[in-house]
């Protein structure tokens, strides 16, 4: 199959689909690259670098769309790009399909089948092709970087010579991806972050970043997990706790990174104008959901401003795009794993199984047909709620339950004492006096043994077994007894007794020395 | 030498063999426990040849340097990871010593005794006999299924359990007919059934649970040499067995308690099958290459490494030692988890590692070591299934469920080497594989870790 690359054409689109050094995974699929001059220029990775990873390169667009199989791009494309589109060709980029209703129409007239890399279902099978999240987890990085570039001060705390810098105290609000990677890259960076989220059970994994989970006390939390791991939005009373929670947050902030977007909504306004006169001038805030309208009062899509008071407002919507390198390499990457998913024989054969959950999801247009929505997939988004587990039990309830349990072994011990006793008093009023001698001396020894060999380190389990081995050899004084005179039958076994049992003995005493020597400490 | 000073000698033997045993409580001790329990060995067998009664001193001494020479060459042939199999043979002799003393001591008679001493002989004669053929055909069966030349899954007969109960009744029925002077041929018979009982036993013991074999079959020897000391009316055997008994005994139970089955369900035989079906496994095992496990090394600061059979199948300890060697003069902390049935035989891992030079103090018992995963930044598990197997804690009706197992999962990431996609010795799907921080890294475990030495 050969992959087509188009230079995206979107105006300060700098990322482009693929990379030189993940065309090599690609290859090893049996696919062929093929890419429009200049694609990946503004992501710094020139023509000759595809050509040495094992591109071709096109003449023009026009040769690109003629020659590919498969086009793959970032980007929607412009409906005279889909026109090019044959029926038996296929387009893999973000679609945004919801939103562009004109757009999936004339895809599904094409006939062309047509991939949409923001539709790849939430299953952790999927995640290596979660196109989404690998923007995300860039985007939520930039914004760090972005804010440190407008923030006056350092982010980490320092004692020097010239006096103390207090650490830069940083908000993330929604701990998606890109508030996680965002929290991450702030706490590497040295400052103290802080970080909310609606649903409360991220509030593990933002713990694991670092970050100080502000709790809000609230009974009817949102459980994210129905919604497969997205936010849900919530009721009036919730947002007015939220609200008065930043607000108290506010003159403490320096940066504040909001990531809150609830699917198919405009993103919810929480951070309000009052809250961003209450910070202090120099402050920047960062507004990841700035596309969707924004979280903050005062951003500006596609802008930066400051405010009377000296706060920066961020609400750059491409910051995926600032970050052209790392951003095309990640999606490169997404895009092959898909590509991987296509290609079940890795021999250069596209099957476009319709029955894979995760391939039915991403396609939008399939045969002339639109396919979208998808049906629900098979296998439940993230993992289902975990089994309630039984209600802590009161002290109470617990001491009751050990007294009963250590009253049980009590009352186990004193009959099988009992019952030992029983038996072995039976055996007296039978056995002769030699032979309960000889099981006193038994009973006795076995008590010994048992303590002795709790004692015994599980390291030493093997040695233990070994020299157990060599002491029960001991059995060749019995058989030393047994030679003598008489008998020739006997006297031969006795004698291939001694003879296996001094092989044990010195056998096993000896393989337990070597091992022991083996033994060194560091 | 008077029989005073041969009893004498005797009980410091027995003295010897007790502190032999409780030395093996540390390495350092237990390097001069064992010279306990040579002395011991030695005054015993000494005294024993100097003792009252002794005739034929010209005809013991070269059986007892033939045997002596045969020993140490075994000794100091045998590779550590074949340890398995030399216990298990070694087993095999003490149970047929026993036999042979038994049918000696039907043999030669008895003389001298009161009604009630003939039966308590008897019965002594026969459980000794029986103990000893069981342990004889157990173990080498066991050592047939160690080194591999009989398949290692669980051979299940229809109605096996009522065929070893038949056994036994049969054998008590012989007792019967024994110690009513029905002759020696009950007692022929009764060793024939027992040989079958010993071969039936252990071929309906799956792989996985040979450490409670040989930890079983040690504990009968133990018996076995007890029995006979009651049948010889001699003190020092049954003082030794008893110690050796008891010993295989709690090794057992040890290894049982660690799989979270009980004894009797391991002896019976054949690997239970949980009630109802296991849990579906989503996701997928996503394979890595060497250099992006080099890497993932290069960058941890803690690792720990989980052996299981599968290293000492590959002979991996010596690249696995070097790699720690490596790693720990980078100063990363590098430190073993081992879990108590990890290998066939109890403690076999450490064996291997203190053969591959590996210091003491860095392998840890399962324990010691669960509650540091969430911190440890790579965890390599090489050869090793069931016992990281998340499916004991997760799943009711995983026929491992409930198990104590290492919990790997919790770590950054966790790398699995593997020889193939397959499930492993025990059949059961492992979910560890199917995580989003465990990657598979295919291949033979040596070859594997030699080319990881490449990159460091």
């Amino acid at each position: 199959m050969q992959l087509g690359i188009p230079r995206e054409t979107a105006k300060g689109e700098q990322r482009v689909a693929m990379t030189p050094e993940v065309t090599a995974k690609l290859t090893k699929l049996g696919h062929d690259l093929i890419i429009e001059p200049g694609a990946g220029k503004a992501a710094g990775f020139a023509d000759a670098a595809y050509g040495e990873a094992g591109a071709t390169l096109a003449k023009s667009k026009a040769d690109l769309y003629k020659r590919a199989d498969t086009i793959a791009r970032v980007r929607p494309p412009e409906p005279k790009d889909l026109a090019r589109l044959t029926a038996e060709q296929s387009l893999i980029c973000f679609f945004y399909p919801s939103q562009n209703e004109e757009l999936l129409a004339a895809a599904g007239e094409s006939g062309a089948t047509v991939i949409a890399m923001d539709m790849v279902p939430r299953i952790s099978r999927a995640q290596k092709m979660d196109a989404l999240s690998s923007m995300a987890n860039v985007a939520g990085y930039r914004a760090v970087i972005e804010a440190g570039n407008n923030f006056g001060r350092f982010f980490t705390g320092q004692v020097t010579a010239a006096g103390k810098i207090p650490p830069a105290k940083v908000l993330v609000i929604g701990a998606g991806v890109a508030g996680l990677a965002a929290i991450g890259t702030a706490q590497s960076l040295g400052a103290i972050v802080r970080a909310f989220d609606v649903r409360p059970e991220v509030a593990e994994q933002i713990e694991s970043m670092g970050a100080e989970f502000l709790f809000l006390d609230f009974d009817d939390a949102a459980d994210g997990a129905a919604t497969g791991g997205y936010a849900a939005p919530s009721s009036p009373e919730f947002r007015e706790k939220q609200l008065a929670l930043f607000r108290e947050q506010a003159p403490d902030i320096d940066i504040v990174i909001t990531t809150a977007l609830i699917p198919g909504r405009d993103a919810p306004k929480l951070w309000l104008a009052d809250m961003v006169e209450a910070m202090k001038p120099g402050s920047v805030i960062v507004d990841l959901a700035a596309e969707r309208g924004g979280n903050c009062d005062l951003t500006v899509p596609d802008d930066k401003i400051v405010t009377e008071g000296g706060v920066t407002v961020i609400g750059y919507t491409d910051f995926p795009s600032r970050m052209a390198a790392q951003a095309s390499t990640l999606y490169a990457n997404n895009i092959v794993n898909f590509l991987a998913d296509l290609t079940p024989e890795k021999d250069g054969v596209i099957v476009h199984d319709m029955d894979d959950d995760v391939i039915r999801g991403a396609t939008v247009a399939h045969g002339g047909e639109v396919t979208f929505p998808p049906p629900p997939p098979k296998i439940q988004a993230i993992a289902a709620k975990p089994a309630e587990t039984a209600p802590e039990k009161t002290p109470e309830e617990r001491q009751a339950e050990e007294a009963a349990a250590a009253r049980r072994a009590g009352l186990q011990q004193f009959g099988l004492i009992g019952a030992g006793s029983i038996v072995l008093l039976a055996l007296g009023l039978v056995a002769p006096p030699s032979f309960l001698q000889h099981l006193v001396v038994f009973v006795l020894a076995c008590f010994v043994g048992f303590q002795v060999i709790w004692n015994v380190s599980h390291a030493l389990h093997t040695p233990l077994m070994a020299v157990t081995n060599a002491i029960s050899g001991i059995i060749i004084i019995g058989a030393l007894l047994q030679i003598g005179p008489g008998n020739a039958i006997v006297w031969v076994l006795a004698s291939i007794s001694v003879l296996i049992a001094t092989i044990n003995i010195v056998g096993g005493f000896m393989v337990t020395r070597r091992m022991l020597a083996m033994f060194q400490k560091s | 030498m008077g029989i005073g000073l041969q009893t004498a000698a005797y009980i410091v033997a027995s003295i010897l063999f007790i502190l032999s045993l409780g030395g093996l409580s540390n390495q350092e001790s237990a390097k001069r426990a064992v010279w306990y329990g040579i002395f011991g060995m030695a005054l015993a067998v000494a005294a024993t040849l100097l003792g009252p009664n002794m005739t034929l001193h010209w005809v013991l001494i070269p059986l007892l340097i033939a045997g002596a020479v045969i020993g140490a060459v075994v000794a100091q042939r045998v590779e550590m990871t074949g340890m398995p199999q030399l216990v298990a043979a070694l087993h095999s002799f003490v149970g047929l010593a026993a036999v042979f003393i038994g049918i000696n001591s039907d043999m030669t008679g008895t003389v001298d005794l009161t009604r009630a001493e003939v039966i308590i002989h008897e019965v002594e004669i026969f459980i000794g006999v029986f103990i000893g053929a069981v342990t004889f055909t157990g173990s080498i069966i066991a050592y047939g299924k160690l080194a591999g030349s009989i398949d290692g899954k669980a051979l299940v007969l229809p109605g096996r359990h009522l065929f070893n109960l038949a056994l036994i009744i049969a054998s008590l029925a012989l007792m019967v007919l024994y110690m009513n002077h029905a002759g020696s041929w009950t007692l022929w018979v009764m060793t024939l059934l027992a040989f079958v009982l010993g071969i039936h036993l252990v071929m309906a013991i799956g792989g996985a649970d040979m450490p409670v074999v040989v930890s079983m079959l040690n504990s009968y020897s133990g018996w076995a040499a007890a029995a006979t000391g009651f049948l010889l009316g001699n003190d020092l055997l049954i003082v030794t067995g008893a110690l050796v008994g008891a010993s295989g005994a709690i090794l057992s139970y040890i290894m049982c308690k660690a799989m979270n089955r009980s004894f009797i369900s391991v002896i019976l035989g054949g690997f239970g099958g949980g009630g109802g079906a296991q849990m579906e496994i989503d996701g997928e095992m996503v394979a890595i290459d060497a250099p992006a496990v080099a890497e993932a090394l290069a960058d941890a600061r803690s690792v720990v490494i989980v052996p299981g059979y599968g290293m000492a199948v590959a002979q991996a300890q010596q690249s696995v030692s070097e790699l720690t060697r490596r790693l720990r003069a980078q100063g990363k902390d590098v430190r073993f988890a081992i879990h108590p049935v990890a290998g066939r035989l109890p403690g076999h891992m450490n064996v291997l590692l203190a053969e591959a030079k590996v210091p003491y103090d860095i392998v840890l018992e399962m324990d010691e070591i669960n509650d540091d995963f969430p911190e440890t930044d790579v965890v390599i598990v090489v050869g090793s299934n069931d016992i990281v197997n998340p499916a004991a804690q997760d799943d009711p009706n995983s026929p491992i469920a409930g198990m104590p197992v290492l919990e790997v999962w919790k770590s950054e990431q966790v790398f699995v080497l593997k020889r193939g996609a397959g499930t492993g010795y025990s059949g059961i799907e492992n979910p560890l594989f199917f995580k989003d921080n465990t990657r598979m890294f295919y291949g033979d475990a040596k070859a594997s870790f030699d080319v990881l030495l490449g990159h460091f």
